[in-house]
């Protein structure tokens, strides 16, 4: 299993700072992440394929340092987007599982053979020549995935892959990468999807405040919410 | 009915032509256009770009979808010419911009854009040499082609926006809001080929 070091990591946006402090070592198959919007969970999963470098500290996958070795390691970590529509970069289904094989020295009929095999797996081989910006929700985002596993990470980075869809397909979402070889690290806010994971962060604030079991980090994150006044105006 | 030009499967003889030979085709029509002057031979020329939409299976409506986006363009350039230089140059130019546009479209609508990328590359070789990356140029087309919809996408729901407050057609309260997630899309499809491998 491919192992992510986090050494001494923060971030700034400018005068904002998103992530303080942040030291973890990840070489679980299933990890999920969890927090409150801008706690900085986000900005910690762009980081661990060079999406976004750290201000300070690094990030290591297997060794590699996003920073010196970005683009092996982006080939070492698929990144799936909350809005696949961002992400969906060729007009149809087929074109866009292959666009993430080109450069990668593959003839056309390998390249066929494998967005063939891709398709159906993620049940979108009756899909394959329509425009991408017709499919649902639930098969967008199924192509996103598609389109990131055809070219065989060893880790997928999926950020709030579901918040977007409606219950039975983010059930489906969630059906699929159960069944992901890779390992995988998941932002979400639907902590129903963490059952069945070996281990949850919780991040507040830029940091991480709870490393724990799926159950245990669920509790802890329900009752750092609960604490949180969430609204403080007077409704009208 | 497909407005935006999109690929239609099908094994037609114009969907079984290289996309080279369709893009050289269309680059020597659009050249070619500046000999035809008189309004017969431009209704000549769109009775052959339609008789190619049909040799493709592709139907009227189709190809009606197509000029859709120019009727505006075209009424008022008609009305220009109309009033300065006559009804037949008014037919001649706006019948011309036409049989272009339906051209163009039926290029897309019966290639597949990774055929037409892979034509424009291997078109944009021999350019290395002034330091053009070929894929990169490829790349532009596929995601011009790509963003047609995203953007009518994204103007549908301004749209609705606008209607759901109640406010009032204006174009500024359109065109900003459009342009602001146009800008925020092309952010985050600038972070997704980053993410997808294609690096710079």
């Amino acid at each position: 299993m491919p192992v992510i070091e986090a050494e001494g990591v923060g971030h700034r946006y400018g005068e904002r700072t998103v992530l303080t402090d942040l030291d973890v070592r990840i070489a679980e198959q299933r990890v999920g992440i969890v927090g409150a919007n801008g706690s900085g969970k986000s900005t910690f999963a762009r980081m661990l394929n060079g999406l976004v470098l750290p201000t300070r500290g690094r990030i290591r996958v297997d060794g590699l340092d996003t920073r010196r070795a970005g683009r092996e390691v982006r080939r070492k970590v698929g990144f799936c987007f909350t809005d696949p529509d961002a992400q969906i970069v060729m007009p149809t289904v087929a074109e866009d599982v292959a666009f993430g094989l080109r450069r990668r020295g593959l003839s056309k009929a390998q390249t066929a053979d494998r967005v063939a095999a891709a398709l159906a797996t993620y049940g979108l081989a009756d899909h394959a020549d329509h425009p991408a910006h017709l499919l649902s929700g639930g098969q967008k985002q199924l192509l996103a995935l598609a389109s990131v596993l055809v070219t065989e990470p060893a880790v997928l980075v999926m950020d709030e892959p579901t918040t977007l869809l409606d219950l039975r397909n983010a059930r489906m979402i969630a059906d699929v990468v159960e069944r992901l070889p890779q390992q995988v690290l998941l932002v979400t806010h639907h902590l129903d999807l963490l059952d069945g994971f070996d281990r949850v962060l919780v991040f507040d604030e830029g940091r991480i405040v709870c490393d724990d079991t799926p159950s245990a980090a669920v509790a802890y994150y329900r009752e750092l919410m609960s604490a949180t006044p969430a609204f403080r105006g007077e409704p009208s | 009915m497909n407005p935006l030009g999109l690929y239609v499967p099908g094994s037609s003889p114009v969907h079984r032509l290289p996309a080279g030979v369709k893009l050289v085709a269309m680059v020597l029509a659009g050249a070619g256009s500046i000999l035809l002057t008189r309004p017969w031979e431009v209704l000549a020329a769109l009775v052959a770009v339609l008789l190619l939409y049909a040799l493709a299976g592709l139907s009227p409506a189709v190809a009606g979808g197509q000029l859709r986006p120019l009727l505006w363009i075209g009424l008022v350039t008609f009305g220009f010419h109309l009033v300065v230089n006559g009804w037949q140059r008014g037919v001649v130019v706006v019948g011309v911009l036409a049989a272009l546009v339906l051209l163009a479209a039926l290029v897309t609508l019966t290639t597949r854009t990774t055929d037409l990328v892979d034509a424009v590359v291997a078109a944009c070789r021999p350019l290395r040499v002034l330091r053009v990356d070929p894929e990169r140029v490829g790349l532009l087309i596929a995601l011009g082609i790509r963003c047609v919809p995203v953007v009518v996408g994204l103007a549908e729901q301004v749209r609705e926006a606008q209607v759901a407050r109640g406010l009032a057609a204006s174009p500024r309260a359109f065109a900003v809001p459009l342009l602001v997630r146009s800008l925020r899309h092309a952010d985050a499809l600038g972070e997704a080929l980053m993410a997808r491998g294609l690096e710079d």
